[in-house]
């Protein structure tokens, strides 16, 4: 099978700017947003998207490299959003909130 | 041995002061009276007399031109090819300093014992005045300027220390500043003057100074600006050392300090250092005709100045104090006419007299219980015999009645302003107008002190119930009788050997015979008879003119304070001058606003507009600028992480941007 056949399948520009698009997405959640939940939710966002990036171009370049990396990424995210979860709550325990503009520890 | 004369003093020095520093000071330590320290000075400074004598003889057994005894200690400083040795040397002129400077201060540490016998800290005054011995005879013996510098620097310490011996009383301790300060404008030109008299000669040593003056050749490319130069600044260190017009100002204001040390150092030894050092440059300073005018003039009109104002004083060690500045206006006199050996001569003669009449005051201050104003005095003579008969002689001494040695010292200088190639008429005037002020002065001080009736209440003295703190005190109230009493026998008995010596000091120098000129000769060349613009039948003309203004005067002031009431009514009549003597013609007011103030309006103009305004506000400045950069550097710490993140956005955009474009 052809694995650039035109006729049946997506069009690479195609996959690429739709995850550049969830790319900014996540990245305008993370820097707009005051929720931490939804910091690290966008945070995800654009983790995924680079992931989805990623295998694109493995099966446009016929290379497993880049599937190898998602791996790592899958690996090492789930980590930070456990790390990062369990970071939220203690927060929330000790501070009662979640809004960023009210945690300014670092600059008091 | 020679080293022993400067070292016993010292030693005397370190007793006393360890002793004092370890032993005396701490608190609860039981006070030594002044016997011990006394006796301990006293003998070192006795010790060091024995050898200069034996100096003195040694010296009067070798030829007359080999008569220098010299003994190298070490090499000081070595610098290139400048060899500083800290080396004593003893000629016929040094000897007779050494012999007067411990013989004289012998005398002195002995009264001392008397007259600081209840004084708190008598440990700490014997230090000092074997401290100052110390230095005064290295001032004298040493063997180049440097070292004579080390001594004259040495002295003048002592000389503050011992002004401001009492400095709980601020009024001393200023006088002991002035002093020191006076002396350190004078220091300054004879620094000056030893750099140019190195530039010109190449060397400082007194021999090799010598040597080099004896060559024609040499003194022939000397330049003759440089030479007034050299001579008129080493002058103006014996202007401040030896209390000349301008810089005489703080030897009458030294009075503050206890009178054996305005004896020793203000009358008999330290002020006559600028006199040796003149006479010891005598060829320097005999190669340029200006300074010796200088010299002579700025001499004799301090002489005749300070007399003027000595009419007028009424503290008893104040007339003694410008007696002596108007002495050594005398003796810078004769150094400027070029008869160095009269001068030296009225410094010994001098010594004598006027250490006896500092040391006669100090006895009539002791007696009379801490009061120095002779018009509070009057009357004493028989009240203190031993006092009045010594203060007699240093009277008669001072004033030049023959055979009394001030009449040959001072007569010599006299003939030598008058006769001298050297000398003109216009400073024989004012030498003979200076001989009658002083004979005035003296016998009003003497008259005043001495004769008439007591003018105080005795009743009232000895009693002491207004709380003087015996600190401050150098008389024992406890143990002295009330009233008006004699001194002790430590007191007298140098008063005695001092009045013995003011009669027949004068014989050293007796005219046409003079011992002095003889031993001076190899340090001194005497002046040829035949250069002398007058003959000898002129001279005892001088001489029998001179004593008979001297005893004129006297009767004129004795006629005069014979009658209180008539010189009272004088003093009304010419209120203007007196008033203008009594203040000392304004000269210390003169100083005041001419240097002081100015100096001291600078300083705080500096210190507002040049300190405060410019230093400051940069030290300041520094403090802003790292305040204010801080602040403005603190606005981008938001401490909001999302803030961070969109700061680490745009730093990756632009380097992006950069390795993808070049520069954007």
């Amino acid at each position: 099978m052809n694995a650039l056949d035109a006729s049946n399948s997506v069009q690479p520009w195609v996959v690429q700017s739709f995850c550049a698009i969830i790319f900014f997405i996540g990245l305008a959640g993370v820097l707009i947003r005051r929720n931490i939940i939804i910091i690290l939710m966008c945070v995800e966002l654009m983790l995924n998207a680079v992931n989805l990036s990623f295998v694109a171009y493995s099966r446009q370049l016929e290379d497993m490299g880049g599937q190898m990396a998602v791996f790592f990424i899958i690996v090492v995210a789930a980590a930070e959003s456990a790390v990062g979860l369990g970071l939220l709550i203690s927060m929330f325990r000790t501070l009662r909130t979640v809004d960023t503009d009210e945690i300014r520890l670092l600059k008091e | 041995m020679l080293k022993w004369i400067p070292l016993l003093p010292l030693l005397g020095f370190l007793i006393n002061g360890i002793w004092y520093g370890f032993f005396q000071t701490r608190t609860g330590a039981k006070r030594a009276g002044a016997t011990i320290p006394g006796v301990i000075a006293t003998a070192v400074i006795f010790g060091a007399f024995l050898i200069s004598l034996q100096t003195f003889l040694t010296l009067k057994g070798l030829p007359a031109e080999g008569r220098v005894i010299d003994e190298n200690l070490f090499s000081w400083i070595k610098v290139g090819d400048l060899d500083l040795k800290m080396a004593l040397r003893v000629d016929s002129l040094s000897t007779l300093f050494t012999l007067v400077i411990t013989g004289v201060g012998t005398l002195i540490h002995l009264y001392s014992i008397g007259y600081m016998a209840h004084d708190a800290t008598p440990g700490k005054f014997f230090a000092y005045l074997n401290l100052f011995c110390f230095a005064m005879l290295m001032l004298v013996m040493g063997s180049s300027l440097p070292i004579l510098f080390l001594g004259w620097e040495g002295v003048g310490l002592c000389s503050y220390l011992l002004i401001g011996y009492w400095y709980e009383d601020i009024a001393k301790a200023s006088a002991g500043k002035k002093a020191f300060i006076a002396n350190r404008v004078g220091d300054f030109g004879f620094i000056l003057g030893m750099f140019m008299l190195y530039t010109h000669f190449g060397t400082l040593e007194f021999a090799k100074l010598v040597e080099l003056l004896g060559k024609g050749d040499f003194v022939a490319t000397l330049n003759p600006l440089a030479i007034t130069a050299t001579c008129l600044l080493l002058f103006v260190g014996c202007t401040g050392k030896s209390a000349q017009i301008p810089l005489y100002v703080w030897l009458p204001d030294a009075m503050a300090g206890p009178t054996p040390v305005s004896a020793l150092i203000h009358a008999a030894t330290m002020v006559t250092s600028g006199i040796y050092m003149v006479a010891r440059l005598n060829g320097l300073f005999s190669l340029s005709p200006t300074a010796m005018m200088v010299i002579a003039v700025i001499g004799g009109l301090t002489a005749f100045f300070a007399a003027t104002i000595a009419i007028a004083q009424s503290d008893i060690k104040k007339v003694l104090a410008y007696s002596t500045v108007s002495q050594l206006g005398y003796m810078f006199l004769a150094c400027g006419v070029g008869a160095y050996t009269a001068g030296v001569f009225h410094v010994i003669t001098h010594a004598f007299f006027k250490a006896l009449m500092f040391l006669g005051a100090g006895s009539v201050i002791h007696g009379m219980h801490e009061e120095q104003d002779i018009l509070k005095m009057g009357g004493l003579r028989t009240k203190m015999p031993v006092t009045f008969v010594t203060f007699l002689v240093g009277w008669i001494a001072i004033c030049g009645i023959p055979p009394f040695s001030g009449f040959f010292s001072k007569d010599e200088i006299l003939w030598n302003a008058f006769a001298n190639p050297h000398g003109n008429k216009f400073l024989w005037v004012l030498g003979a107008l200076t001989a009658a002020l002083t004979a005035f002065y003296m016998t009003r001080m003497f008259y005043l002190t001495f004769f008439g009736k007591p003018r105080f209440d005795e009743s009232k003295m000895g009693a002491h119930s207004n709380g003087h703190d015996d600190h401050h005190d150098d008389h024992g109230h406890s143990h002295a009788p009330k009233g008006v009493h004699e001194s002790p026998a430590t007191m007298t008995i140098p008063l005695v050997i001092l009045a013995i010596l003011s009669i027949v000091g004068g014989f050293l120098g007796i005219p046409h015979s003079s011992w002095l000129e003889t031993w001076l000769e190899p340090v001194i060349p005497a002046h040829e008879a035949e250069s002398f613009t007058a003959g000898h039948s002129t001279e005892y003309g001088l001489m029998i003119f001179s004593t008979l203004v001297a005893v004129a005067a006297i009767a004129f002031a004795w006629k005069t304070y014979t009658n209180l009431k008539g010189a009272d009514a004088r003093k009304a009549n010419h209120q203007k001058l007196h008033k203008t003597l009594e203040e000392k013609w304004y000269v210390d007011e003169l100083y005041e606003s001419a240097f002081i103030k100015p100096i001291y309006e600078i300083s705080m103009s500096l210190w507002k507009s040049f300190d405060v305004a410019v230093i400051d506000r940069i030290v300041l400045g520094f403090g802003r600028i790292s305040q204010w950069s801080g602040q403005a550097a603190r606005t981008v710490q938001t401490g909001s992480l999302q803030v961070y993140a969109v700061m680490i956005l745009v730093g990756l955009v632009l380097t992006l941007g950069y390795l993808v474009r070049g520069f954007i």
